[in-house]
């Protein structure tokens, strides 16, 4: 057997902040093993994120990582992709990272369609400032001092925002199904452009009720790249369908090239 | 400077093209072996409002508008109120005025300058297809003493890309511009000689050749000498220009640039960049540098190197977005979070953008930190004829382990302060960059002592640095010093003049590096002064209230102040220097 390639050499010695039973527990196994399944080296692997309980993932891996601020995985992520497009990037956090404070880069990351993977553990509250109401908490979620009567507002669809937004790879996984998650993971790492993978990640101290979802969740898609069809199954999406929604092979994202010139023959432009 | 140096202004509503016509008197002073500055002014309008050229053209490199404007060409009257402060009239000052414009307007009257009268839309009528422009220009070029064939060159050079015909149409219209100077001079001929002897061609031999370019192209420059091959954009005026010239130039150094979301995203792409090892920038102004200021309290922790260059405007909020004025230094200098060591280095003039923004990068990747380069409206869209400045000789290094290094720690405490800083791809080195306080492994940390030694190595790298004689530029002896920094060194080094040609020895001393502030090469920079003159654009005195709280005056500290948008001119400071009673003593 290869022992290069074994799932356990891509995960730090670093003992995880997470409650027992988190489900970003599984996030990082699925992504050790992906990478592993996938033969890439830990030191050509970037692994990006931003704050929050998910977004502690980065220095778990035993890849190159930033633990960046609240918000701004995306934009540091899309940094090192466009700067180093021979690295594979990842990015990943949590549903108030992503889609709150982040949601204007997760707008442009969809449509900018770098070439990197973004996984997002959405637990549906703020875990990390102790359960304070999220973009994807129900209206009428009453678990947090600071919005007793709820949010009252909609949540938020991350997949139709997603596809509505041009990204190239959408997915849903659900944590308590690690060889889906896997195989989800894989699949997005090999896609050749943005590609989201949201995750249901159960967070069992803010929302005990959410030990549930693995008697919601069914596997329900498979890859289309029919855009209306996408829209049409979120339409009739419980939240819990999981399995590849939407891929899309347009090309990735590329910077602007021109013909190699000296710095003599730059600076001659501003010569008289 | 009087005899060597003469200014002048043209002024036209939208589409009168008075912005090409000083292009091109500047590039026809460069071909004409002369240097120059130009100042452009617009209104607010998005597009074709109301513009003003304003030039100082001399036998000295010019790093200043001066005091006076000695010629005001004006095509039209459009918003003439709106630059009436900017364009310093007297009553040694002639205005040319077309007399199927109206009347004068009150604001120029009142300033009792000599009035020629030229009918400039009626004599480009007499040519097909010709614009006022370039009557202005022949106007302007003639009473300059300009050599036609040199003016024509310069047109060539300029609308040569639009036709052949565009080109014949406006040399044509320049002669009779220039044919009108005779009578022009007839009627005010002590004002209307300006030349300054030397409309000799240049010495165009291909081997000493003078550059035209904006302060903005010379940082982009500067930057790109410096190794920057990553750079991510939000568009904000002034600062654009920097941005635009790197989108054109990064490409064929094998670089990129990408256009962000926003300047969160900018400054984090440029984080991204920086990590993944490539030397990166970004270049914003005032409400971009605040957007950002969350994440350089990052690149503090993390040890990320990048530059920002910020070029400062009116503010607060969105202020006089086209105006310029030095009230950034504060959120520059104290802007972050915490106790967050960073680098904030300014330039001096429009060729010193080329040496500041390579020495931004050096500084940036040397210590593994954020350096904030403040240049400034003023300054940033200005263009001037400058002798060519060659790269600093000096490397940009960053300090990086050797692979497989056994037990490397991204963050070890280190006598210099810096660490070898792991690049990804490097085998046997990885580690996660954090903003959380951490190990010297890069671990997550709340313990005091792993706080108190990454606070000290940030500390300690920046104070440690030999920064070398480049931290300012200083020039003079005398017992009154003018401390300035940015674009008013120029006018400050106009003013010293004056004051030494009236027998007042000054010295200049142009900080280029803001912080960490030399304490002790200051101390020796000032000694034997009795009076130290702080000059600044601003309203709230940040340059004076931040030297005082971190340096012990020996000396008098007399303040001169003053917010944009009208520039500071070198007869305020020459005034300051001297009055007993003016401005704010110690
Ligand atoms: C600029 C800023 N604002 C607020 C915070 C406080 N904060 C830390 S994590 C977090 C929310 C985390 O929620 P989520 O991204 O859903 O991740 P989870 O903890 O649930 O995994 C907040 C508001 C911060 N760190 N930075
Ligand atoms: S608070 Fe919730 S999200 Fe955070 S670690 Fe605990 S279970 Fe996971």
């Amino acid at each position: 057997m290869n022992t290069e390639f074994d799932p356990k050499n891509y995960r730090s010695d670093l003992k995880p902040v997470w409650c027992p039973g988190c489900g970003d527990y599984s996030v990082i196994a699925a992504i050790a093993r992906a990478l592993a399944n996938l033969k890439i080296r830990q030191e050509n692997v970037a692994f990006i994120s931003g704050i929050g309980c998910s977004s502690r993932i980065a220095a778990y891996a035993s890849t190159y990582g930033f633990h960046g601020i609240h918000g701004r995985a995306l934009p540091l992520a899309s940094g090192v992709k466009v700067a180093r497009p021979d690295l594979t990037v990842l990015a990943a956090g949590g549903d108030g990272d992503g889609f709150s404070i982040g949601g204007n880069h997760f707008l442009h990351a969809c449509r900018r369609n770098v070439d990197m993977t973004y996984i997002v553990m959405d637990n549906s509250v703020y875990g990390m400032t102790k359960g304070q109401a999220s973009p994807t908490s129900e209206a009428d979620w009453c678990g947090s001092k600071l919005t007793p009567e709820g949010p009252s507002i909609p949540p938020i669809q991350p997949l139709e925002v997603a596809l509505a937004a041009q990204a190239s790879y959408v997915s849903r996984a659900f944590t308590g199904d690690l060889a889906e998650l896997t195989r989800q993971i894989e699949e997005a790492i090999s896609h050749k452009g943005f590609s989201l993978v949201h995750v249901l990640s159960p967070c069992v101290t803010y929302r005990p009720e959410q030990r549930g979802y693995k008697d919601r969740v069914h596997q329900e898609w498979t890859p289309t790249s029919n855009r209306a069809e996408a829209f049409q199954r979120l339409l009739e999406d419980d939240g819990f369908a999981t399995g590849t929604l939407f891929v899309d092979p347009r090309p990735p994202y590329t910077p602007m090239t021109a013909a190699p010139a000296s710095m003599a023959e730059i600076e001659a432009d501003f010569a008289i | 400077m009087a005899k060597t140096c003469f200014s002048l202004a043209l002024t036209g509503s939208g589409g009168a093209g008075v912005m090409t016509a000083g292009q091109i008197l500047l590039d026809a002073a460069a071909r004409s072996g002369l240097y120059g500055l130009m100042v452009r002014s617009l209104g607010p309008q998005i597009r074709g409002g109301e513009s003003a050229a304003i030039l100082r053209i001399g036998t000295a490199p010019v790093s200043s508008l001066g005091d006076t404007c000695s010629v005001l060409v004006a095509v039209d009257w459009g918003n003439i109120e709106r630059f009436a402060d900017e364009i310093p009239l007297d009553e040694n000052s002639l205005v040319i005025a077309d007399p199927d414009q109206g009347e004068v307007p009150p604001v120029i009257v009142a300033k009792s300058p000599k009035i020629a009268f030229v009918p400039l839309k009626a004599l480009a009528d007499t040519v097909p297809g010709g614009r006022v422009n370039m009557i202005a220009l022949g106007l302007a070029a003639a009473l300059a003493g300009f050599d036609e064939a040199v003016v024509a060159e310069a047109i060539q050079a300029s609308l040569g890309r639009k036709s052949q015909e565009v080109v014949d149409i406006s040399l044509q219209t320049l002669r009779a511009g220039m044919g009108a100077a005779t009578a022009v001079r007839s009627e005010a001929p002590e004002i209307a000689d300006l030349a300054c002897g030397c409309s000799a061609p240049a010495p165009d031999n291909g081997k000493h050749r003078r550059w035209l370019l904006s302060g903005n192209a010379a940082t982009g420059l500067g930057i790109l000498r410096g190794g920057v091959r990553y750079c991510a954009a939000y568009p904000i005026t002034p600062a654009t220009e920097v941005l635009e010239w790197l989108a054109g130039a990064l490409p064929k150094v094998g670089g990129a640039l990408v256009q962000a979301e926003d300047e969160l995203a900018s400054i984090n792409m440029v984080v991204g960049g920086s990590f993944a090892g490539i030397p990166s920038m970004t270049a914003t102004s005032g409400p971009g540098l605040s957007l950002m200021v969350e994440t350089l309290g990052l690149a503090v922790a993390a040890e990320i190197p990048l530059v920002v260059c910020n070029v400062m405007r009116g503010g607060p909020s969105t202020g006089i977005p086209t105006k310029s004025e030095q009230s950034d230094l504060n959120i520059a200098l104290f802007g972050l979070h915490g106790d967050a060591p960073h680098v904030v280095t300014a330039a001096t003039d429009i060729r010193d953008c080329l040496f500041t923004g390579q020495w931004s990068v050096q500084l940036a990747e040397a210590m593994q930190t954020p350096v904030i380069m403040l240049t400034d409206q003023a300054m940033g869209q200005a263009q001037a004829v400058i002798e060519p400045l060659e790269a600093s000789p000096q490397k940009t290094e960053r300090l990086v382990p050797s692979e497989n290094t056994p037990n490397y720690q991204r963050y070890a405490v280190t006598n210099s302060g810096v660490s070898p800083m792991a690049i990804p791809g490097m085998k046997g080195c990885a580690y996660t960059a954090d903003g959380l306080e951490h190990s010297p492994l890069g671990r997550p940390s709340t313990q005091a002592r792993d706080h108190q030694d990454q606070l000290d190595k940030r500390a300690r790298k920046i104070e440690a640095h030999d920064y070398g004689d480049a931290w300012a530029d200083i020039d003079g002896e005398g017992e009154i010093a003018l401390l300035t920094f940015g674009s008013l060194t120029g006018v400050a080094r106009e003013a010293a003049e004056t004051l030494r040609a009236r027998g007042v020895p000054v010295r200049v001393i142009a900080l280029r590096l803001l912080m960490p502030l030399r304490t002790e090469d200051l101390k020796r920079a000032l000694q034997g002064v009795r009076r130290v003159l702080v000059i600044e654009q601003n309203h709230s005195r940040q340059f004076l209230a931040y030297l005082k709280s971190t340096f012990d005056f020996e000396a008098e500290v007399v303040s001169c102040a003053r917010p944009g948008p009208v520039p500071i001119r070198p007869q305020e400071i020459v005034t300051a220097a001297t009055s007993r009673d003016m401005g704010d003593t110690k």
